[in-house]
């Protein structure tokens, strides 16, 4: 039901009052009557009103002074000024003053009519308006990145420090730990918000798959190529491209993303037209980049032009005080899709959770949420909803390293060493999971 | 439901007023009796608009002291102002106990056409209802065909109908206390 619109009118006519009063009751309408501009003035301080409806010619202060002072207090006020036929060039001085309509009195009924209706709708768009902007920076407010830990904090205020620049960002931070929720907030809280985010995986891509996807290619480059193809960097133009797991990308890629960033502009696959385009890179990587410019597998300048700003997520076991939100968080978001009743997590649970290692980080939590509201009984999340086997409780003895191996290789055993379906049980592409294999030397038992 | 007594200050047609009385009385569910009452006008005659002043009429009314108990109509048959509009057909104090109407402006010949004597009679019945439903505190309706819509021109009468739509019935039913 939409709220009752108010109106203040301000005339030293008692019979003027007195008729508009009764005019806009009818109306339905809430009206009060004021009847000099210094009262009017002091009911603005303490009541908001829609409209107000003033006469030009008072006694003391005229209706003209009212109006500035009212457009310098608010200035979106709605003031509709009231005079006879021989002021109407006052009237238009109350126009330019900042007034939203005039009616000279007597007023036609139906005058009347539709300029309270004109003031209406006046008053609904930018209530519409307000809502709308209201939603917009809630989506802007980074809303997604949940947590009030200290380590939360600074990320947060990094991001917003960033995100009014046009530097390059490297977001850094182990797998799992929100590094795309990250770059999308940055996004979204810069001026190029109004223009696209894209998102590539390049460790998803060989290197010529990932040379297409980045430059695009036309027709006939290559066999398959059938249609030109905009290329991401073409597509991010005024906006941002995220190029995740950058330190999977290879050496000729490396120097090719490099000429792209110090000129913006590249050549299709195939083609012989330099195209410009002007975007701005954010890169994550749950790799030590540094150590690898010191090993030589990843370009020094290359290096220092990507990484102008850098932003470190902490994992979730440092941020132990955040989980409670990240689960109140993921169960309204899986309740919500999945059209359940909202659930509540048992405190054992919970307790479990806060000791829990989470190699998989935030996504792994998600992952354990969204499976035990599956499993549960749709009320409460008990320890027994939740996957949570003793042997990966962490144990302050072993290094992160460690974790990370012993769960791999439980998991490759879980499904006989099937790389795919391994990989999608840890929620990381396959290039991913072969990286870590052979960081971990893993090996599988044998026999299998 | 308040009975309801329709004043004619000015005359009428006898039949004019039975017809108006039987219509509110179906409308409202109530009693309706017609009165006559006597004003002297040129009290609220305003020479430089030649019409009469329907705010201080209003008030008149209102603080007639007449054997009436409920709501009191008071039906004119002269030029309605008030002084911020060109005319009124009508108006009344909403939730109050008096409103007033009149004839003058809902027959065709105060518009240069032929008189229709049906059309002006069903456009006062419309007119008496619409202050009633005022004084019964009813507000304007956004329904074309409701009783309650806002008329400020004799073809907007005419285009609803002399009877409250099914929401403002409910509210009235909802709401009206007896006194």
């Amino acid at each position: 039901m939409p709220r009752k619109i108010s109106i203040l009118v301000v005339d030293d006519e008692e019979s003027v009052r007195d008729s508009l009063f009764n005019w806009f009751t009818e109306d339905g309408f809430s009206v009060d009557c004021a009847e000099n501009a210094k009262k009017a003035l002091t009911m603005l301080e303490s009541d908001s009103y829609d409209i107000i409806l003033a006469d030009i010619k008072m006694p003391g202060m005229d209706g003209l002074e009212m109006l500035r002072r009212i457009k310098s207090l608010k200035s979106d006020s709605i003031i509709i000024v009231m005079t006879a036929f021989a002021t109407v060039d006052t009237a238009v001085k109350a126009l330019k003053d900042g007034a939203f309509d005039y009616v000279t009195k007597p007023f036609d009924p139906d005058d009347l009519t539709h300029l309270i209706r004109n003031a209406t709708k006046q008053i609904s768009l930018s209530e519409e308006n307000e809502t709308l902007r209201t939603k917009l920076i809630s989506l802007e407010n980074i809303e997604d990145l949940i947590g009030t830990s200290e380590a939360m904090k600074h990320v947060l205020r990094e991001v917003e420090s960033v995100a009014q620049t046009n530097s390059s960002v490297i977001i850094t931070g182990e797998s799992g730990t929100g590094k795309e929720l990250v770059a999308r907030a940055i996004h979204a809280n810069s001026p190029r918000k109004f223009f696209p985010f894209v998102s590539v995986h390049c460790g998803a891509l060989t290197e010529s798959l990932l040379e297409s996807e980045l430059f695009g290619h036309e027709k006939g480059a290559f066999t398959g190529a059938m249609y030109n193809r905009k290329g991401r960097f073409e597509m991010a133009d005024n906006g941002s491209i995220f190029l995740d797991e950058i330190a999977t990308i290879s050496a000729k890629m490396q120097v090719e993303l490099l000429r792209v960033l110090e000129s913006k502009s590249f050549m299709r696959v195939g083609g012989n037209k330099e195209i410009a385009s002007d975007f701005r890179v954010i890169c994550a990587t749950n790799r030590d980049l540094k150590s690898m410019v010191e090993k030589g597998t990843f370009r020094e300048d290359l290096f220092y032009r990507l990484n102008v700003m850098n932003i470190q997520l902490p994992p979730l076991r440092d941020r132990i005080e955040d989980i409670p939100l990240l689960v109140d968080f993921f169960i309204r978001k899986y309740c919500t899709s999945m059209n359940r009743q909202d659930m509540t997590i048992d405190p054992a649970a919970m307790n479990r959770l806060k000791e829990f290692n989470f190699p998989g980080n935030i996504r792994e939590l998600e992952n354990m949420i969204e499976r035990a509201i599956v499993v549960g009984n749709g009320k409460k999340i008990t320890l027994k909803d939740l996957p949570l086997e003793k042997t990966m409780v962490a144990s302050p003895a072993e290094s992160l390293d460690d974790f990370e191996k012993s769960y791999i290789f439980q998991i490759l055993n879980k499904y006989n060493w099937n790389i795919s379906r391994t990989a999608s049980a840890l929620k990381v592409d396959r290039v991913t999971l072969y990286n870590k294999i052979k960081k971990y030397e893993l090996k599988p038992p044998s026999g299998s | 439901m308040p009975e309801i007594t329709l004043i004619s200050f000015g005359y009428f047609e006898k039949d004019l007023l039975e017809s108006v009385a039987e219509v509110v009385k179906l409308e409202f569910r109530t009693s309706a009796m017609v009165r006559e009452g006597h004003i002297d006008l040129s009290d609220y005659y305003d020479p430089g608009r030649r019409q009469y002043n329907g705010n201080t009429l209003l008030k008149h009314v209102d603080s007639l002291i007449l054997p009436v108990t409920g709501k009191m109509l008071g039906l004119f048959n002269v030029d309605l102002f008030i002084p911020i509009l060109t005319y009124i057909f009508g108006q009344a104090f909403l939730g109050g106990r008096t409103g007033i109407a009149s004839l003058y402006r809902l027959n065709n010949e105060c518009y240069g056409l032929s008189p229709d004597h049906h059309l002006m009679v069903e456009r006062f019945k419309k007119e008496v209802i619409h202050e009633l439903g005022h004084m019964f505190g009813l507000i304007h309706c956004r329904m074309q065909s409701c009783v309650m819509k806002s008329s400020t021109y004799v073809e907007d009468i005419d285009q609803k109908n002399h009877s409250l739509c099914p929401e403002c019935r409910k509210w009235l039913g909802e709401n009206t206390v007896e006194f």
